[in-house]
């Protein structure tokens, strides 16, 4: 550590964590920034509770045979790593912790538009997560995420409605998240921040708290309908009195295909803020990439009959589905593309944060494009509910969001909690976890190429070497996820002040204090130039 | 109106125009959640009454149009009461907004006191999927997926009125007249609440009620 540093930067005097230590001030805040970090410690624990059940998964698939855990257990361990992971962590991670923290940052607000809704969101999620906790401590649930009926509904045994409750509940905190995110993006800009001028941050979390807010009730309604029908055999989804499962699946993919687009445009957004930093460029392409959000978003919603191709629907929906699936790369690959294109001539340097978003532009793109395979009618066939389809969601989730996440987490620690943590080991463990990330779920690709199944815990012997392979970069992987959590933790112990702008980075985030004071800006800022305005020959251009 | 001075604006907002328009929008935001939330039902209820065009005509006989008609009248009664208070709000009138919100609560008792008359009357005649099922019809074993549907979505509109009501009770209790000054933003985004629940009604009623009646 550099002695110069410590003393060159003095430490803000009144910041949102120290203006008030009690544990009440906490529980009963108001302040975006604080619920933020509430949500990022919440995320964070069921992260690692999902991570233990892909552990004893991967474990269990070390040897062909059913050697660890017995089937129905393997069933729950699956069905619970896909409900915490999916609807606990990755669904509320980046809008809910930096989108909390930053939205009001960047637009040069004081909070979002409704404090009190936001601290209930927090509480709401909990609630729904204290559910989800009852049901992996009473012996969880064994329906898989998607909870198909009539399984679900009529023969599964184990704890389907607290289950489907937890996640009603949760659903109740994305819709009120989206619904705050909209009134702040509209109403609560500074003075001079046009809608063309907002951060690509901005523009992403708007098209998300859309599909929050559209999509989000539909599951409600039919995690409703499946619980009345398991307590008082409604019968909506059951054929023996005339209902219809297909019904089920409609609606749920209605919410579920959106879904994995509130999971990823807010990573696209993060990414978008770091390729500039790190690149000293404008984004290229500013407006295709601000509106290819909403083009993903509003595809988005026609597109969930392709996940249905097996389930005999009409060939003709199927046909148009697939159509459509095929056009949800367009605005995927304009962004892929202009990131790129910001990279050409840029003034690149590989920070922490910059290793995170070439490698979620990478494997994006492998998640993306093997997306496509998927979406053909005759190849799905061939591959629907093997392991190439557990890669290609991993790719998109893992290798996508949560390396938005860990970049994002990367890029504005230093914002957050006013420290520097060792770039050293950082750089470090971003190379550990995408050599472990491609090693656990690449294998995957091949396997279900070769007609491995999903969701059994047992399989061929032919398939070991391949999964052995898996497990092994599932270990390293797990290993790379730990290790930020002990550097970060101890930068605030040890790390070096950050100042209020440690990477030069343009956006009004940057102007405040690190951390920021409670009240984020002593006065309305007011803004008179577009977002990453790096670099004089970039100023001429703009 | 009341006097703008006195109006309490929150402290993140920069005068009451950005105040009331970021509360207004933030309430249409959520109603078109709320919007979805009921298209889930009439989706399944459009893909089975074209399933079973029959059968539901048959069940759809079964419902009381009487006390439904009833309901509807008292309905679109107490939005005229609601719309009234938000109009009592905006004049700065206390006792006005109080007695308004009241007559709104008593319309909405009436309405769920004779829905639950009707729930009675259903359990009464064996209607009640689930819990006691009698009626076979002439159609098909499905008239029981329109009485799911029927109790889904009245039972789901139901809800609405109660969390409305409880709303409703506690806007009416800070507005009585010796307490500090409220905001008008309050009964108005309320008021925006109940007229969607009872639009909501308004396409329950013939669903449900009137099928095989128009000309």
């Amino acid at each position: 550590m550099n002695p110069l540093t410590v003393t060159a930067v003095p430490k803000p005097k009144r910041n949102f964590w120290n203006h008030d230590f009690s544990v009440k001030s906490w529980l009963l805040t108001e302040d975006h920034k604080r619920i933020g970090i509430l949500y990022l410690l919440s995320i964070t624990l069921f992260f690692f509770l999902g991570g233990v059940m892909a552990v004893l998964i991967r474990l269990e698939l070390l040897t062909p045979a059913g050697d660890l855990v017995q089937a129905e257990t393997y069933n729950k361990l699956f069905t619970m790593h896909g409900v915490v992971m999916v609807f606990f962590f990755l669904l509320p991670s980046i809008p809910a912790v930096f989108g909390n923290f930053l939205l009001p940052l960047m637009l040069g607000a004081r909070d979002l538009a409704f404090p009190k809704l936001n601290l209930l969101s927090w509480y709401i999620y909990m609630v729904g997560g204290v559910f989800t906790l009852f049901v992996v401590f009473k012996g969880g649930v064994d329906t898989g995420w998607t909870f198909y009926t009539p399984y679900s509904s009529t023969y599964a045994n184990s704890h389907v409605i607290a289950a489907a409750l937890g996640i009603f509940i949760t659903g109740f905190s994305s819709i009120l998240t989206g619904v705050n995110f909209i009134a702040t993006i509209h109403k609560m800009r500074a003075p001079g921040l046009t809608w063309f001028r907002l951060p690509l941050f901005v523009w992403s979390h708007y098209a998300t708290s859309l599909i929050m807010v559209l999509g989000t009730p539909v599951v409600a309604i039919t995690i409703v309908l499946v619980a009345l029908e398991r307590l008082f055999r409604l019968g909506v989804f059951d054929p023996e009195l005339g209902g219809d499962p297909l019904l089920f699946q409609h609606l749920f993919w209605f919410y579920s295909h959106p879904a994995v687009y509130i999971m990823i445009l807010p990573g696209m957004g993060v990414i978008s803020e770091i390729i500039a930093c790190f690149s000293r460029k404008r984004i290229f392409g500013y407006r295709f990439v601000a509106f290819s959000s909403m083009a993903i978003a509003a595809l988005g919603f026609l597109v969930w009959g392709h996940h249905m191709f097996t389930t005999g629907q009409s060939v003709f929906a199927s046909l148009v589905f697939s159509l459509l699936t095929f056009l949800v790369a367009i605005p995927s690959a304009i962004k892929v593309f202009n990131w790129t294109a910001t990279l050409y001539k840029g003034s690149i340097s590989f920070s922490t944060p910059m290793l995170y978003a070439l490698g979620f532009i990478g494997l994006f793109a492998i998640g993306g494009l093997t997306g496509l395979f998927l979406g053909c009618l005759g190849l799905d066939i061939h591959v629907h509910d093997t392991y190439f389809i557990v890669a290609h969601f991993h790719y998109v989730m893992v290798g996508g969001m949560v390396m938005a996440f860990l970049g994002a987490i990367h890029f504005w620690w230093p914002k957050m909690t006013g420290f520097m943590y060792s770039e050293f080991l950082a750089k470090i463990a971003a190379a550990i976890i995408f050599v472990g990330f491609n090693m656990t779920f690449f294998p995957q690709f091949v396997l279900g190429y070769l007609g491995m199944p999903r969701r059994y815990h047992v399989y061929p012997e032919e398939f070991q070497v391949l999964n052995v392979l898996s497990t092994a970069g599932a270990s390293i992987l797990g290993f790379g996820f730990l290790l930020p959590a002990f550097y970060l933790i101890y930068s605030l112990k040890a790390g070096r002040r950050a100042g209020p702008d440690p990477w030069q980075a343009k956006g009004l985030e940057w102007t405040v204090d690190s951390p920021p004071h409670p009240h984020n800006f002593e006065t309305v800022p007011v803004v008179t130039e577009g977002a990453y305005e790096y670099g004089p020959e970039e100023v001429k251009r703009g | 109106m009341a006097d703008p001075s006195t109006i309490p604006l929150a402290h993140h907002f920069e005068d009451q125009e950005q105040q009331h328009e970021t509360t207004a929008i933030g309430m249409w935001a959520f109603l078109l959640s709320e919007v979805m939330f009921f298209g889930g039902l009439f989706t399944a209820y459009l893909v089975y009454r074209n399933r079973y065009p029959e059968a539901f005509l048959e069940a759809s006989g079964k419902l009381d149009v009487t006390l439904g008609t009833l309901n509807t009248a008292v309905l679109i009664g107490s939005s005229l009461t609601m719309a009234l208070a938000v109009r009592a709000a905006h004049m700065g009138s206390r006792g006005g907004v109080v007695r308004w919100l009241l007559a709104t609560i008593i319309a909405a008792g009436i309405f769920l006191g004779v829905k639950a008359v009707e729930y009675s009357h259903k359990f009464h005649d064996g209607l009640v999927p689930g819990a006691n099922y009698a009626f076979k019809g002439t159609a098909s074993a499905d008239t029981e997926l329109f009485f799911a549907l029927y109790f889904g979505a009245t039972g789901m509109h139901a809800l609405h009125m109660v969390i409305g009501v409880g709303l409703m009770a506690v806007v009416a209790w800070r507005w009585r007249p010796n307490n500090v000054v409220q905001h008008p933003d309050g009964v108005e985004v309320l008021g925006l609440y109940w007229h969607f629940v009872d639009l909501v009604w308004i396409f329950l009623f013939p669903l449900l009620y009137l099928l095989g009646r128009h000309v």
